[in-house]
């Protein structure tokens, strides 16, 4: 069950990005043929395999959505046959099931709602993220479990175990394959969305070298918020997620240097960004704003645009930037918006504006510990003139983070401080 | 996020292990087993390995050109990593649980042995945006 591996497909580009589009389409018709989600999951990544190696030397199908659910159908009739034989049933039952129905009776416009199913029952609040995620990259995504496994850094076995543990669960939930109701949509999709936040990060916090396949996750995650904006066009938040993430992956390549090493925002070569992202995601943008109803996602995107359309780091437009993680603050009670709020204030009204601020949020217990806060209190202590108290925050940072690069980063902050503390402050 | 949980023991915990009856040995060796099949179903495992026997165990320095120089064990040191596993869990809870169950493994008379497991993170944590 191996299809090569992202770096090296058999499939071109194009045939890739196709099979990848058809994944949710020919899962869901499966699924509402045989009512078997764990099941048809597992017969539509085989006929998919299958595709991988048939289609490169025997050329396309006509109809390539038709071709692989025909092929997947087959294996669920095969798959059904021996569970039937295992229970011993009546071989007679067997004969109920028409493998003979042509998938054309399938292709009843519902292909487009099949995706949006699929997502929200992927990310179905029972699930931990862990699981979602990696359910959301198979099932809707067309990943293999050894794609999803490599990008993760754990065993390919152990990734199989964790899908299907998941496929289990929403088995067991007994949720049925269809739209949430109208009263429970707004809540599923805020996790639906939520979990592909969760790929992209996971993909664009990665560094480079040898972790290039996990940066890969940004992309798939970029391209299914995609598939969803046009499913649900006048979702401003769905609108606002995708503009979030297009006009952060935009800086990627800016991010770090030739060693994986982390650049900050304000010492990035803006020329690396990709400009064709920064205009999408600043036209997603300009379209849903004036719809009025304003969610996180798009304020966060309002931010990324406001540091992208900067051709200087000092061009930035701070009071804008304070003004948005004011309106930010007021929507949710997440501790890292108030961190953000507190650079914000420190860059319109001056360092000790935001070391006021943050002093406000040392009682907060979820930041207790936390080496974002420390992280902040340095570079703010730093652009007041304080070089001892910074070291000292850099380096209790270093301490507490888990991301190597980070710490890797925080240490050469300190050292660049303490061999320089008489020279002028600098970010 | 991803922890290792290391597990110590003294020196002589190879000949101490050695010297178990032999059923005692089996239901460790049985435990060890089923507790890593455990955690390749539950989805948590990543990695893991026991370590050969201390009395093989070399320290190794650069000499002057580079050619390695090769000593006994340093004799101060009390315990000595026997093995380890690497498991990728939700919260740090989840790993000192799993923690626990090894802790717990059979030893003489198949009580559990209670030895102590080194719990630590692995830096592969996501780094953040800084200005």
């Amino acid at each position: 069950m191996t299809r090569p591996a992202l770096t090296s497909r058999s499939l071109d580009t194009a045939s890739e990005h196709l099979l990848r589009e058809l994944a949710p389409q020919v899962l869901g018709a499966v699924i509402r043929r045989f009512r078997d989600f764990a099941a048809a999951e597992d017969a539509v990544q085989e006929a998919f395999i299958a595709a991988a190696v048939q289609w490169p030397r025997e050329g396309f199908p006509e109809n390539p959505r038709a071709w692989l659910i025909q092929v997947a159908s087959r294996r669920m009739t095969d798959y059904q046959r021996s569970e039937l034989a295992r229970r011993r049933r009546e071989t007679a039952a067997a004969m109920q099931i028409d493998n003979q129905t042509p998938a054309s009776a399938f292709e009843n416009g519902t292909e487009q709602d099949d995706t949006l199913v699929l997502l929200f029952m992927c990310c179905h609040p029972a699930l931990t993220p862990s699981s979602a995620i990696a359910l959301t990259l198979r099932a809707v995504g067309g990943l293999t479990t050894i794609e999803i496994a490599n990008a993760f850094l754990v065993p390919e076995a152990t990734m199989a175990q964790r899908i299907s543990r998941a496929k289990q669960s929403i088995k067991a939930s007994g949720v049925p394959f269809s739209l949430p109701t109208d009263e429970d949509r707004a809540q599923r999709l805020r996790v639906v969305l939520h979990v592909l936040y969760l790929i992209f990060n996971e993909g664009y916090t990665s560094s480079a070298g040898p972790n290039l396949q996990r940066s890969e996750l940004s992309g798939e995650a970029i391209r299914l918020t995609r598939a969803v904006h046009k499913l649900l066009r006048e979702d401003c938040e769905v609108a606002g997620l995708l503009a979030l993430m297009l006009l952060t992956d935009a800086r990627r390549a800016a991010r770090t240097g030739p060693d994986g090493e982390l650049i900050p925002l304000t010492k990035q070569d803006r020329t690396l960004w990709d400009l064709k992202q920064i205009s999408e995601g600043i036209a997603l943008l300009t379209a849903t704003l004036p719809k009025g109803s304003v969610g996180p996602y798009q304020v966060q995107a309002a931010v990324a645009a406001v540091h992208d359309e900067a051709v200087r780091a000092e061009d930035t437009d701070w009071p804008q930037i304070l003004a948005l993680y004011d309106l930010l603050k007021r929507m949710s009670d997440n501790p890292m918006v108030e961190l953000n709020h507190a650079i914000a204030a420190a860059m319109v009204y001056g360092p000790s504006a935001g070391l006021d601020l943050l002093n406000g949020l040392d009682a907060d217990e979820r930041l207790t510990g936390h080496h974002r806060l420390d992280a902040v209190r340095a570079h703010l202590l730093e652009l007041a003139g304080d070089h001892q108290a910074a070291i000292a925050h850099y380096q209790t940072a270093a301490g507490r983070t888990t991301s190597l690069p980070e710490r890797n980063y925080l240490l050469t902050q300190a050292a660049r401080l303490r061999e320089n503390t008489t020279g002028a402050a600098e970010t | 996020m991803k922890y290792i949980l290391m597990m110590n023991c003294p020196k002589t915990g190879y000949d101490t292990f050695g010297a178990w009856p032999k059923k005692d040995i089996q239901a460790h060796i049985a435990f060890m087993n089923s507790f890593n099949k455990a955690l390749k179903e539950s989805g948590e495992f990543v990695a893991a390995e026991g370590l050969a026997s201390p009395h093989e165990a070399k320290s190794v320095r650069a000499g002057k050109d580079g050619t390695p120089i090769t000593d006994g064990v340093f004799p101060e040191a009390k315990e000595y990593l026997a093995g380890y596993w690497i498991v990728d869990v939700e919260s740090p809870e989840q790993a000192y649980g799993i923690a626990a169950r090894a802790s717990a493994a059979p030893g003489p008379g198949g009580n559990p042995i209670n030895m102590p497991i080194e719990v630590r993170q692995v830096m592969s944590g996501p780094p953040d945006e800084f200005l």
